[in-house]
């Protein structure tokens, strides 16, 4: 998929960024936050001051390895439980407005 | 020969038969009644974290060990983030920097050609809510949320409708046969992506690629994919251009449809899951995995002609079912007429299953039982249809065909004197047959020796009475 | 007369109670007295509800009564609002949760519970842990106790503030980037992160998780020990939580005197342009009496700190903007009304998330998206391989690191939330410690001309919680920094 960003430059569209992340802007927000973006992708560009040719990523922050679980089922919550913090809950289940793909 | 080489790849995710939940503890496989199998984790709840089910991922493994697949000795887990309501956290946790299984292929046979389709690998993953939509809202229950799912990846090495299906059912052969999964495709048990593009013939590189999403029965994948090649190599043919695009299948109206999605509905924007640790295996936890193994289908099949000399036909159908191969084979170890075994396994066996709708763990018959039965007829103690008759018994309510021959008074008549009889009264009876049969028509014998079997209640020995008949008519 | 209830720290509250000379619902009331008599002034909690505290109170003094000798059981204890606690609301600091009610405990609460605590009220945090002044908050601006037109730092701030005024002995908080030892250092209490696995996240509302991790903000070194060993250890609902078992290690924190027999490290790289002159000598007054203790200053070089910000401010949007795409209004917290599912999902993101939590989202999935993941995030996680190579580098030469927590005192109410970058600077001695996942305790090493508290950080390596916990307490043993406690601010908000 084609983004919306000039390649060369660093310059995001931070309301198409937005839109990414299912966050609606106003205009006024938009030209603030997108000020305020252009600042700090300034500032963690200075990373790219450093040579990190070689350098292994750090995938995993934890010295933990295989912490499976064996296949044995525990009880979860209630069904009124799960549904008490809904904001809307029709027939047992968990209600959203229509969805148009 | 047509103009134009299909290329078709597959994206099969499978649900694996496990108690619990890939992430979470939950039951898994709840179906009915909605929202019962659910906990923080698979709600989404704030600060809910994901735990990995050995068993599926054992499971897994098993799929990549069948199939040849190198298993990666450390695999990740990645987040892969769209939003969907169906998708508790907006993201799915699966893997794309390390799969467990790398590579691998699947045997298949269209048409007495055999081809060998290579998997590029196979994930772990977890599957999404169940969403129903209505006219003005949508309705999610999470049972289904975090249901463990693999999902094998193709190459684009298949080129017909068929051989797509064929791959479909040798794989879901394989995975029933390992007790991997159900594969029950009404429950959804197996869904698939299915990529497809038509280049030139004769040109190796791949046309553009459209992908049809979700589908979910082994005729709808065939229907779609003829569909959809038809569809771009006549877009071709009139000088059009196809642009890569995902496409859904309207089984209504037997035509697939692009799918109406945002510019960036696929930036997944993946990122290794910082709440699970890798997966790291060793040797020799995957030997004893792989120690586990059924034997699979192909290589059964090929095991029933050569130790049983049975056709290719016959050990077609019994290696279909692994519960069924093994009762043959039990009782193929009691029995010297493996043939026999073959034919009422697949043909009374199978029948009386189907009209009780029950499988072989429910039947009575032991194999021991049915070994014997084959040993009376061969015997030519009973005829075939009092054989029949035992089975039904032994079906219904078990025991031991000698007792039910000798209770029931089956056995074969084969006192020469009491056939005789028998003989002379049909001759007497049937006075215009008898001169047909003198006068050279030879199928007159049969009528004659059903009257015989017919006076003596089914249990004359047939070739006892065609043999009486023969000398009294012709002597 | 001995002192006011609400003076007791975690460990003299447990010694009253199991000496019977106070009981748990005496000591929550006056908890709570306290806390609606400053709050108007403070801001430090989003909620507490006299009843449900009292109610467990009476518990914990009914089972004593019957037998029960917990040592910590009827001990109150305040909870950021980040931790779910079966029962009550968990916000965040966010607007999108609103509504919430949390429907279980997280491990850290089961583990307090199971000791017997009370959670006596829920401390404000800049939202979703977002923020180094808690004025990102939904519920507006926990003020400092010293000062209450300054910032009690973030994200911690109501669980520092609260128990730098004496609403809680203790408080249970979080730390991503510095958000436990930040505000501990603001308002002059103490503050410990544990290694990242060490404290199960399980139930704490994620902002980063590989960088993650809760532990105990507290008025002494051996009250944050005995808080720290309370929550510790493996958790099977916390894939990342290490098997290694936890020590008891507060017989040691209580008997440390001096620091003989120990290097601590000074890296020349904390001592910069940009620290303010009087952190800079109170941390350099802290070092020489660390070694007039007995331990050997040494020289050590971490050469890629001045990376850590840019990193961690990769690192961790990219983690919440995952972490967060979780509150979309579908199954808890705020939705807005809306005609279609997709104008639902952006109208509740909009309204329910605060400015900062935006630009960490934008932010973060900015670095992950296609075409520039490897620019940035990729680039991140290599460069936070070369910091943690700079610990254990520095860890070979030395037991444990000395050098200051923040750049400069608490900031004022309002003076940084302009300008984003500065106030990320503001991590800049802390980020570290979470991208390499050791351990970091912050103790109270003095006050500025100002009055404003000063804190020393004492960073240890990956589960060397003992080393870094001993070294505080034997520095807070020689010094009385710690004790200082501010006026109690007057009347309403400023």
């Amino acid at each position: 998929m084609a983004m919306k960003f000039s390649e060369n430059a660093d310059r995001m569209d931070a309301r198409y960024v937005a839109g990414l992340a299912r966050m609606a802007l106003s205009d006024a927000e938009a030209a603030q936050l997108q000020g305020q973006l252009d600042d700090i992708l300034a500032f963690i560009g200075e990373l790219k001051q450093l040579d990190v040719s070689g350098v292994e990523a750090t995938d995993v922050a934890t010295e933990a390895r295989n912490a499976w679980r064996e296949d044995v089922p525990e009880a979860g919550l209630a069904r009124d439980v799960a549904l008490a913090n809904a904001p809307l809950a029709r027939h047992e289940q968990f209600a959203v407005p229509k969805v148009i793909e | 020969m047509s103009d134009y080489v299909p290329s078709i790849g597959l994206e099969v995710h499978v649900q694996l038969k496990t108690r619990t939940k890939m992430f979470c503890a939950c039951p898994a496989h709840e179906e009915g009644t909605p929202n019962v199998a659910v906990c923080p984790v698979c709600l989404g709840l704030p600060g809910a974290l994901p735990t990995m089910n050995r068993e599926a991922i054992r499971k897994t493994v098993k799929v990549g060990l069948m199939i040849g697949s190198e298993i990666s000795l450390r695999s990740t887990f990645d987040r892969k983030n769209y939003f969907y309501p169906d998708m508790p956290k907006n993201f799915q946790i699966s893997q794309q920097a390390a799969p467990l299984c790398i590579g691998g292929s699947v045997e298949i046979e269209v048409g007495g050609q055999k081809k060998t389709i290579r998997v590029n690998h196979i994930h772990q993953e977890e599957d999404a809510a169940k969403i129903t939509h209505l006219e003005n809202s949508s309705e999610i229950d999470y049972n289904r949320a975090s249901t463990p799912l693999m999902e094998l990846v193709t190459e684009p090495d298949m080129s017909s409708p068929d051989e797509a299906i064929a791959f479909l059912t040798a794989l879901k052969e394989m995975l029933v046969y390992a007790g991997i999964s159900d594969c029950n495709l009404e429950l959804g048990h197996v869904r698939c992506d299915v990529n497809s593009s038509v280049r030139p013939a004769g040109t190796d590189k791949l046309g553009v690629k459209c992908e049809i999403k979700n589908m979910n029965t082994f005729k709808g994948i065939h229907r779609a994919l003829e569909y959809e090649l038809e569809r771009q190599m006549e877009t071709l043919r009139a000088g059009g251009k196809l642009t890569q695009e995902t496409r859904r299948w309207d089984d209504v109206a037997g035509v697939t449809l692009p799918m109406r999605s945002k510019e960036y509905a696929h930036d997944y924007r993946y990122f290794p899951e910082p709440d699970l640790p890798p997966v790291t295996l060793d040797a020799a936890t995957v030997e004893a995995w792989r120690a586990e193994l059924p034997e699979l289908p192909a290589a059964k099949r090929a095991r029933f002609i050569r130790d049983y000399g049975l056709p290719e036909y016959d050990a077609g159908v019994l290696t279909a079912d692994p519960a069924i191969a093994g009762y043959f084979e039990a009782t193929a170890q009691k029995s010297q007429n493996f043939k026999a075994v073959s034919n009422w396994v697949m043909g009374e066996l199978l029948r009386a299953l189907g009209e009780k709708g029950e499988t072989i763990a429910d039947a009575k018959i032991a194999p021991e039982a049915l070994a014997a039965l084959i040993a009376l007829v061969d015997a030519k103690t009973i005829n075939m249809p009092a054989a029949k008759e035992v089975f039904q018994i032994l079906f219904d309510r078990g025991g031991e065909p000698a007792a039910i021959v000798k209770e029931k008074g089956l056995a074969q008549v084969s006192d020469t004197g009491a056939i005789d009889g028998f003989a002379e009264q049909a001759i007497a009876a049937n006075e215009k047959v008898a001169a047909e049969f003198r006068g050279g028509k030879e199928a007159a014998l049969m009528f004659l020796v059903g009257q015989v079997m017919k006076l003596s209640r089914g249990k004359a020995n047939p070739q006892l009475a065609a043999d009486a008949l023969r000398r009294k008519l012709q002597g | 007369m001995s002192a006011p209830l609400h003076e007791l720290g975690f460990l003299e509250a447990a010694d009253a109670l199991a000496q019977k000379t106070v009981s748990s619902a005496e000591l929550t009331a006056a908890l709570l007295d306290r806390s609606e008599k400053l709050e108007p002034a403070l801001n430090s909690l989003t909620w507490f509800d006299r009843e449900a505290a009292l109610a467990q109170a009476r518990a914990a003094d009914a089972a004593r009564a019957a037998g029960d000798a917990r040592p910590f059981l009827g001990v109150p204890i305040a909870i950021k609002d980040l931790l779910n606690v079966k029962g009550q609301p968990c916000t965040a600091g966010s607007n999108i949760l609103k509504g919430y009610v949390a429907p279980y405990d997280a491990t850290v609460i089961a583990r307090l519970r199971a000791a017997g605590c009370v959670f006596v009220s829920r401390t404000n945090t800049d939202e979703f842990a977002m923020g180094g002044s808690t004025e990102t908050s939904a519920y507006g601006p926990t003020r400092n106790p010293w000062d209450v037109a300054r910032v009690p730092g973030g994200s911690s701030g109501g669980s520092a503030a609260a128990v730098a005024a004496r609403l809680a002995p203790a408080a249970l908080a979080s730390d991503t980037g510095g958000s436990i030892r930040q505000p501990a250092a603001f308002c002059g209490v103490t503050g410990f992160k544990p290694t990242y696995g060490r404290v199960p996240r399980y139930g704490c509302t994620a902002f980063a998780s590989s960088l993650d991790q809760v532990g105990p903000i507290s008025r002494s070194v051996e009250d944050a020990a005995a808080v720290y060993q309370l929550i510790a250890g493996l958790d099977p609902r916390d894939s990342t939580t290490s098997p290694r078992p936890v020590e008891d290690v507060l017989p040691a924190v209580r008997a440390a005197r001096d620091l003989k027999g120990l290097k601590l490290g000074l890296p020349k790289e904390y001592f910069v342009e940009g620290l303010d002159p009087e952190i800079e000598q109170l941390t350099r007054a802290a070092v020489d009496q660390c070694r007039a203790l007995g331990a050997e200053i040494v020289d050590v070089e971490l050469p890629h700190s001045r990376y850590g910000i840019a990193c961690y401010y990769i690192l961790a949007p990219a983690e919440a903007s995952a972490n967060l795409a979780r509150y979309d209004g579908v199954r808890y917290g705020f939705r807005a009304e809306a005609g279609d599912l997709q104008e639902m999902y952006e109208q509740t993101r909009a309204r329910g998330f605060g400015a900062e939590v935006k630009r960490r989202v934008i932010l973060g999935t900015y670095v992950l998206s296609s075409g520039f993941h490897d620019a940035y995030y990729l680039r991140a996680q290599k460069v936070r391989t070369l910091i943690r190579g700079d610990f254990e580098r520095a860890f070979a030469r030395c037991d444990a690191i000395l050098g200051p927590v923040t750049p400069t005192p608490a900031f004022r109410v309002g003076e940084k939330t302009s300008d984003p970058v500065q106030m990320y600077l503001g991590d800049v001695f802390t980020v570290n410690v979470n991208l390499a996942g050791i351990c970091g305790l912050s103790v109270p090493c003095g006050f500025t001309a100002a009055g404003l508290p000063a804190g020393l950080h004492v960073v240890g390596p990956a589960f060397r919680e003992d080393l870094a916990l001993k070294i505080g307490a034997a520095y807070q043993h020689a010094t009385e920094w710690h004790r200082k406690r501010p006026v109690d601010p007057q009347g309403g908000r400023p």
